[in-house]
């Protein structure tokens, strides 16, 4: 079965917490990597293959430079 | 010339997670040495070693933690104490601040990991932390970015003479009007399997496996190698008038220091110590001090066959046979890149006490010891100067002369 959208960034926000230290009160879909949550290039590097890893899915290079906000993430990962 | 104090110390050692602490356990000859319990030693020739008391993850954020090897991680301790210490504030002029930190191996064990990452999961896998993480320049760079040093941060890499090197070099620095405060010092988290495979490999390492904490024994007839330590230490340096102005505390002065190189053999030390000797010889020319004042070295030995009685030859002929020896190795094991900033730190804190540490297990001297050495039991005496010495393979030699303030 799908995961919802609160699943999702449930999902994401443990992986921000994990690797980038970002307090999951502060992730919401409207929140930018780099200028809200302080995710620099690196740490995406890091979420992104948890991610990959967590929902099963593939997140090419050429698209991490589209995911700018939480909200971009969390539905590239719906789309799978 | 340009007078170079140090203001501020910190450490963290297999004696003890800050200087106090490591300081006591020094005076008091308790030994930092045991077995390793872990998994992947229990079949090397070397199942010991001199692990830290306190360890990174009880100080440092877990974020912060994953983003830097085990070696950063304890040079950002030992440089958070020292600068803590110094009373150093925030309106200090980075411009005007440098750092020289040092490590022998670098990031081993996190590109050993790393690797394992890589075989078993795939390059995709690999963190991208990896390089930062394992460069030999990632501790000093760690700390320059941690105070925003702006006056130059530097990394010298010359083994077991690294921290002490480190030493110099930031005293060199502030005399060259390059920059008012310099931290200086050295780290190493090397234990593992196979730096530990390596050092044994060579034959450099005692298998005392049995009773480790007296397999440390510099000078003793059964000494039979080195015993593997993790540690760093950190020293602020200043220029006097800048300390003096701002009323900071003076622990001691750098009056002088010396590094040379053997061009002998890259691991054998030279068994006359010809250039350890005159690394000696620089460092009190350039102090300008009488050798007679010199009462103290707190010696490389690492509890080797050769280099042992090597260096007491040399402090004999290029200091004389007055000087009380210790050997701190025979408690801390053998630092590698910290050994010179903890040894340092050791050498000033005999000054500024007056008690020179002990160097335990020294049972039987070697037949061949005719210096005085505080064995077994700290030695009260009043100290003018003292010499911390280091040595690496490679042939690198330093020496670092303290007076007090």
């Amino acid at each position: 079965m799908a995961l919802s959208r609160d699943e999702i960034r449930e999902g994401l926000s443990d992986i921000l917490e994990e690797v980038a230290g970002v307090n999951p009160d502060d992730v919401a879909d409207d929140k930018s990597f780099t200028d809200d949550l302080d995710v620099d290039s690196l740490a995406m590097v890091e979420v992104v293959v948890a991610a990959e890893e967590k929902f099963g899915v593939k997140i090419p290079d050429d698209e991490v430079a589209n995911l700018k906000n939480v909200g971009d993430a969390v539905s590239y990962i719906e789309k799978g | 010339m340009t007078e170079v104090v140090v203001t501020g110390l910190g450490a963290t050692t297999p004696l003890g997670g800050d200087v106090a602490s490591t300081w006591e356990a020094l005076v008091a000859g308790r030994s930092g040495v045991g077995p390793l319990e872990q998994e992947w030693a229990q079949e090397l020739p070397v199942r010991i070693a001199a692990q830290l008391v306190v360890e990174p993850s009880e100080v440092l954020p877990r974020v912060r933690l994953r983003r830097l090897d085990r070696s950063e991680q304890i040079a950002l301790i030992a440089s958070q104490q020292a600068w803590e210490d110094a009373g150093l504030s925030d309106d200090l002029d980075t411009e005007r601040l440098g750092v020289v930190f040092g490590s022998g191996i670098g990031g081993a064990l996190t590109l050993l990991e790393q690797d394992d990452i890589l075989e078993e999961k795939g390059a995709r896998r690999v963190s991208p932390f990896t390089v930062p993480m394992l460069m030999p320049n990632g501790p000093a760079a760690v700390v320059g970015l941690e105070f925003g040093a702006r006056a130059g941060v530097h990394a010298p890499t010359s083994a077991c003479a690294t921290s002490a090197e480190a030493i110099s070099w930031a005293t060199d620095m502030i005399r060259a009007g390059r920059s008012d405060v310099a931290i200086a010092g050295g780290a190493e988290a090397v234990i593992g399997g196979l730096p530990m495979a390596g050092f044994a490999s060579m034959k450099a390492m005692s298998t005392r496996n049995d009773e480790p904490e007296r397999a440390s024994r510099p000078w003793d007839t059964d000494r039979d190698g080195f015993v593997m330590g993790e540690g760093a230490g950190a020293l602020v340096l200043e220029r006097r008038e800048h300390a003096e102005a701002r009323g900071a505390t003076i622990y001691a002065v750098i009056a002088g220091s010396g590094m040379t190189s053997d061009g002998f053999d890259i691991v054998q030390p030279d068994p006359e110590c010809h250039g350890g000797g005159r690394a000696m010889r620089a460092a009190i020319r350039q102090a300008g001090v009488d050798k007679r004042d010199v009462g103290h070295v707190n010696a490389h030995a690492t509890s080797t066959p050769v280099g042992d009685m090597a260096e007491v030859k040399g402090v004999k002929r290029e200091i004389g046979d007055h000087v009380v020896l210790t050997g701190t190795k025979s408690m801390t094991g053998h630092l590698l890149g910290g050994a010179g900033a903890v040894e340092s730190i050791a050498t000033i804190m005999a000054l500024h006490d007056g008690v020179i540490p002990p160097t335990i297990n020294l049972e039987n001297p070697d037949p061949e010891l005719d210096l005085d050495v505080a064995a077994n039991e700290a030695r009260k005496v009043d100290l003018v100067a003292a010499i911390n010495t280091g040595f690496g393979f490679g042939g690198h030699n330093a020496a670092v002369l303290f007076t007090k303030p």
